[in-house]
């Protein structure tokens, strides 16, 4: 039981960087219909920008988070606007192509920089767990739920409060309706991948300090994230959010229970079969979208 | 020079590649291409005919790779029934793994092709009972044909050549026959090819289990070539190697992707002087973007209009595939 409840905190926090990972990847995948297999590659972006910033300036931890923030931010921003928007239109298995030639770009130039060797990324916390009865837990770990749940509500805020995200609910629902009323949808799309990007930068600053950094970590990340778009379903905030959680929680009574070597198979697995039986998510109310 | 004379020097330069390429290690990447053929033609079979990107490719070769290793090494077969063997278990692969997800189009195909070679690969690593797990299994034998053992590179080399010769034909029969234009008719317009009575789900699980049969025909020579077979032979770099040499050579044409294996073989090996392995790597995601970017036809297609002095291709006048 203590050990259920120990699984149960660890699955917590992984699954809320899975669900920022998530958020990011069902609005580009669901607003712009773009197979961002990039999307890890801007989380590997955000833990390295936290190592330069912290290890290498020796700047503050929140200066580093929100530094990958914005970079994740304007890289996203740049890829859209460069790559994306000249293919808008086109099939989407000619972006799929593009979007892995960048995937593999990205990851080989962060091999170039920052060499194949893993590196640990200093954090401020304590290292000694904090203890709750029989529950520990590092207090990174801790400020690591906390940081996601906060980026979460206020994507969640963004997009259900304010008119930008309103005209990106629109643009999800009926593009050329949206762009009949006045939306402008190319800077709808632009903002869409950037915003996707800052917060998968965010998963990977969060997260960075918890496990190492290396050039191919983002090749997992983008793993999960399908796994949670699949889960959730194609633009779903909420779906996504839970599916995160969901996962999270899974892999670790998976790694517990059955086997660890089968971890990162839960992923893969949850999207066949999710994809085979329930193909608009687990959660979806509405008919298959896209 | 017309296209006949061509295909007859390049025959003969092929034929006699052995005698006159005299290091071996020039051998030894003309034998990597041919193997890199025979998977762009499985591949380009899905890609290019039916329009169904699988990038799951991998492991097709992988489980061709180790189902021909394991029968040589633990039940000590010889290398043609293993060859067989290895040809029906990936195409049987390719049948179960086709009928699930061909249930799917687009993006949703593609993930569950991913899914299903991250499944395989997993358990290539964990099941060390049978695979030996991460360290893999040493000592493949070589093929031998009758009394004579292909060990040696020149014989081997004939031995792929071969077999991407049979592949090609394989493939040139199949696209030009009844199913090649139930395929094409599938990718060009779905509902409308269902409505004259094509059965879309039987074809396209035909050509993923052609496909997938010819990957692990290339799976088996690879492992009796290198003589080793470790859970690398999933890797997704295999994948996506796949899909640039399609992609380039030009999807939708038979000599294309042959051309397009040549090259991004040949390519990395001549500038792997001049620059480290990550740069390569590096540059085959910058070429696949520029590829999609300057020549969305392909290499071949490219150069029949330009013989034919029609306007440069336009891009995309293929129409946009249903998203599931």
């Amino acid at each position: 039981m203590e050990q259920l409840l120990q699984h149960l905190v660890n699955g917590l926090v992984l699954g809320g960087t899975y669900a920022l990972l998530g958020i990011g990847l069902t609005l580009i995948f669901g607003l712009m219909s773009v197979v961002n297999f990039a999307h890890g590659e801007f989380y590997t972006l955000g833990a390295y920008t936290t190592f330069g910033v912290l290890a290498l300036a020796g700047w503050p931890f929140f200066v580093a988070l929100g530094a990958a923030i914005l970079l994740g931010a304007v890289a996203g921003a740049v890829c859209e606007r460069v790559l994306l928007r000249p293919l808008r239109g086109e099939s989407i298995d000619t972006v799929m192509l593009v979007m892995i030639g960048v995937w593999i770009a990205m990851q080989n130039t962060e091999l170039l920089v920052w060499g194949g060797v893993a590196r640990s990324i200093p954090h401020p916390f304590p290292t000694a767990p904090l203890t709750l009865g029989p529950l520990s837990i590092a207090p990174v770990r801790l400020f690591v739920v906390a940081a996601a749940a906060a980026l979460i509500g206020a994507a969640w805020l963004l997009i259900q409060r304010t008119r930008l995200g309103t005209a990106m609910r629109a643009t999800f629902q009926d593009r050329d309706t949206a762009a009949l009323m006045g939306v402008p949808i190319g800077r709808i799309h632009t903002i869409t991948f950037a915003f996707g990007s800052a917060l998968a930068a965010a998963a990977g600053a969060l997260l960075g300090p918890v496990f190492l950094a290396y050039p191919s970590m983002g090749d997992l990340a983008s793993l999960k994230a399908f796994s949670v778009v699949i889960l959730g379903g194609l633009g779903n905030l909420a779906g996504a959010t839970l599916g995160g959680l969901l996962l999270g929680i899974a892999e670790e009574l998976g790694a517990g229970y059955v086997s660890s070597g089968y971890r990162d198979a839960v992923g893969f697995v949850a999207i066949i079969l999710v994809l085979l039986f329930r193909p608009a998510g687990l959660f979806a109310r509405a008919e298959r979208i896209g | 020079m017309t296209r006949r004379a061509l295909a007859a020097l390049l025959a003969v330069a092929l034929l006699t590649a052995p005698s006159w390429l005299t290091s071996a290690y020039h051998l030894h990447v003309l034998i990597m291409a041919g193997i890199f053929a025979i998977l762009a033609l499985s591949l380009n079979l899905l890609l290019g005919y039916t329009g169904q990107l699988s990038l799951g490719h991998a492991a097709f070769f992988g489980i061709g790779a180790y189902t021909s290793a394991l029968l040589t090494l633990k039940l000590e077969w010889s290398f043609w029934p293993a060859l067989v063997s290895a040809a029906a278990t990936a195409g049987l692969a390719g049948w179960a793994i086709g009928r699930l997800a061909l249930k799917l189009r687009g993006a949703y195909f593609v993930l569950v092709t991913i899914s299903f070679a991250g499944v395989i690969s997993l358990v290539s690593v964990n099941w060390m009972e049978l695979t030996n797990g991460p360290l893999g299994l040493p000592g493949v034998p070589a093929p031998e044909l009758g009394p004579w053992s292909l060990r040696a590179k020149a014989a081997y080399y004939y031995l792929v050549l071969a077999a991407a010769a049979l592949a090609y034909l394989v493939c040139h029969r199949l696209v030009h026959s009844r199913i090649g234009r139930a395929l094409v008719a599938l990718r060009e317009n779905e509902p409308l090819a269902e409505s004259v009575g094509i059965d879309a789900t039987r074809y396209l699980v035909l050509a993923a289990v052609i496909s997938a049969a010819l990957a692990g025909v290339a799976g088996s020579l690879y492992a009796h070539y290198t003589r080793f077979v470790s859970p690398e032979v999933f890797l997704f770099t295999y994948t996506v190697t796949m899909v640039i040499m399609v992609v380039a050579g030009g999807q939708g044409t038979l000599v294309g992707p042959v051309i397009g294996a040549l090259l991004f073989t040949a390519l990395p090996e001549a500038l792997r002087e001049a620059m480290a392995w990550q740069w390569q790597m590096l540059a085959y995601g910058v070429v696949l973007v520029a590829l999609v970017f300057f020549l969305p036809k392909g290499i071949v297609p490219s150069i029949e209009r330009m013989r034919r002095g029609l306007p440069r291709s336009q891009p995309a006048s293929r129409p946009p595939l249903q998203q599931c």
